[in-house]
């Protein structure tokens, strides 16, 4: 069903372009205009000034300094190591994260799917990861990893390369592998409610003939079940893979940058707030923006995410 | 299906309904346990999960009631800064939905039921506006809210707030709206309805829950916000509560607050399993309709 259907103006004109159509458009676009301007202001501008004190070199300290350096501050960045360095950071964690979200994600659908007592007590108590604040899910799991007080060293000392004495955040791997469990402790709920309405989406019919034609649990899964749910899946990967990668929050608490866990984000963070250099941190802002489109693009060029039909508007 | 095949489907279920339990509520129990060890225990190391001796002094420190276990006052200093976070949390969060979801509201029914030009350029704007890094602002906002006097003050976050709250509202909102049977309006006007009445009656009722469910998770969105709460404040003025416990240390930098920590946690997590156990439905239903038509 599409929206015009329900509307008697649209279904009459057309045609015509009538005075109650024009109208409509009329309405429509000052309904839109707010949310619109809104939204225009307080990401457009910013990223305009953003773009321009890109151009400066610009240090708050030292604010009489200001200086048209061009697009300097854009090649100190792509020259220098730090940037490419936590950049590299930045995707592995998203890609790690989103890998083992997508699939621990999709087991947690298919048992929601399936289970037919306590729906309400798992949808609840999955929800509950979801809506804690990722700040208090970092402290959770730094104390869970942590050397005097936390009770992972305990409980799994009998697996190989973990003691009683294992210091997660005094190596880089350690550390890192410390915030991806915050980040997908918190986020695969999201991932697997997106992968529940999927799931749900796909005909029990179509699983039912094949299973009278003889298709293995696993055929089932490969050749009816996920290439049904394929826009579902691609939505919650675009979804999770863009939010992974301004990952800020966790590293932040956890690890303050230490062991070279500096994300992307945070690289821009420390260069504007704790460096004050401006004109870098703004140059470091649109680089941001740039990859994440970049990589909103790839996603949706790869794996043809069609959005619209995911929701159903096809 | 065997009964064989049927009994393990049902065994694995029960097997991930287990897993997915302690998945999602281990964490959990975790800090509260933590928030009942005292600092002394922390302090000594403490890696058991239960607490040796449970304690409130954690809770009393950081609401500032009563007299701690060894008879003094608890610090008013804590207390004050984590209560005032609380509020300016509570504040700015409240505002920012409010404000997204009556813009949000107005551009959603103009997308679900109107006929105009751009309906899918706004759409598409309001997702890509949802996928923008937020810490791209904090460059340019630190500058220009220093100038405006806006720096370390509410509408400083709640501004900024709008780029991630108003996209999330109207994308929920619209999906929503969509599946509304707007005909029902007409239906009461033949029946002699006049159209107030049958705004009143027939709309409100039927749009008031998707406004209600996109509130919720515009308001979750905006409780979790960090980048932006750390970089534009300064004191507990507007500090909201993630920004206030990252930058909470204690007396002693070499060993930090745990317990105290964790209380903070357990505290702000209340609010949420409280609105998740009321409106769990509801929230189920506005995360995916969003993005997938369930």
């Amino acid at each position: 069903m599409t929206a015009t259907a329900t509307t008697p103006a649209a279904t009459a004109g057309r045609a015509t372009k009538s005075d109650r159509s024009n109208a409509e458009n009329r309405l429509g676009m000052r309904l839109v205009a707010p949310a619109v301007v809104v939204m225009l202001i307080v990401t457009a501008w910013p990223m305009i000034q953003a773009l321009y004190l890109s151009l400066f070199k610009y240090r708050l300290t030292t604010p009489d300094e200001k200086e048209f350096v061009g697009i300097g501050n854009y090649t100190s960045i792509l020259t220098d190591g730090l940037f490419w360095k936590d950049t590299v950071n930045t995707v592995i964690i998203m890609v790690v994260t989103v890998a083992i979200e997508l699939v621990i994600g999709f087991v947690f659908a298919m048992v929601m799917h399936r289970v037919i007592f306590a729906r309400g007590v798992i949808r609840t108590s999955i929800l509950i990861p979801y809506g804690i604040i990722t700040v208090v899910s970092a402290f959770a799991w730094q104390f869970t990893f942590s050397l005097s007080n936390g009770w992972v060293n305990s409980w799994f000392d009998w697996l190989p390369g973990i003691a009683a004495d294992t210091n997660w955040f005094g190596d880089h791997w350690p550390a890192m592998f410390a915030i991806m469990v915050s980040e997908i402790w918190k986020t695969t709920p999201f991932m697997s409610l997106l992968l529940l309405a999927g799931l749900s989406q796909v005909s029990e019919d179509m699983i039912e003939a094949a299973k009278v034609d003889g298709a293995t649990w696993w055929q089932r899964l490969w050749k009816v079940v996920l290439p049904n749910m394929r826009a579902a899946i691609m939505v919650a990967v675009l979804f999770r893979a863009l939010d992974a990668f301004r990952i800020f929050d966790n590293i932040f608490v956890m690890t303050r940058g230490a062991q070279d866990t500096e994300s992307s984000s945070f690289l821009t963070y420390r260069q504007v707030i704790e460096q004050f250099q401006l004109g870098l941190g703004s140059a470091l802002s649109v680089l941001l923006f740039l990859t994440v489109l970049l990589l909103a693009f790839l996603i949706v060029r790869l794996f043809r995410v069609d959005l619209a039909q995911a929701r159903g508007e096809s | 299906m065997s009964t064989k095949a049927r009994a393990g489907t049902v065994a694995g279920t029960s097997v991930g309904f287990v897993v997915i339990m302690i998945w999602c509520l281990l964490p959990v129990a975790w800090i509260i346990s933590l928030s009942f060890k005292s600092t002394a225990e922390t302090g000594a190391g403490s890696p058991q999960f239960l607490p040796k001796d449970g304690t409130l002094d954690n809770y009393k420190t950081l609401l500032g009631v009563g007299k701690l276990s060894d008879g003094s006052e608890p610090d008013p200093a804590v207390s004050h800064d984590f209560l005032h976070a609380l509020i300016n949390s509570f504040g700015v969060a409240l505002i920012a939905t409010l404000l997204s979801v009556v813009f949000a509201t107005l551009a959603a029914y103009a997308i679900a039921r109107l006929e105009f030009k751009g309906k899918r350029l706004v759409l598409s704007l309001a997702l890509a506006i949802a996928m923008f890094p937020v810490v791209s602002l904090v460059g340019p906002l630190f500058d220009m809210w220093r100038t405006f006097h806006l720096f370390n003050t509410w509408p400083g976050l709640i501004i900024p707030y709008m780029t991630f709250t108003l996209p999330l509202a109207i994308w929920t909102l619209s999906a929503f709206f969509r599946e509304i049977p707007w005909e029902m309006e007409q239906a009461a006007q033949v029946d002699g309805a006049t159209s107030w009445q049958a705004f009143r009656k027939v709309i409100v009722p039927l749009a008031a829950p998707g406004v209600f469910t996109a509130a919720i998770l515009t308001f979750f969105f905006a409780w979790n916000e960090f980048v932006l709460a750390i970089s534009l404040t300064s004191t507990t003025d507007s500090r909201t509560v993630p920004a206030q416990m990252s930058f909470f240390v204690g007396a002693d930098p070499f060993n930090p607050p745990y317990g105290q920590l964790a209380t903070a946690s357990v505290v702000v997590t209340v609010p949420i399993i409280v609105i998740v156990l009321l409106f769990q439905r509801k929230i189920v239903a506005g995360l995916t309709s969003g993005a997938v038509k369930g």
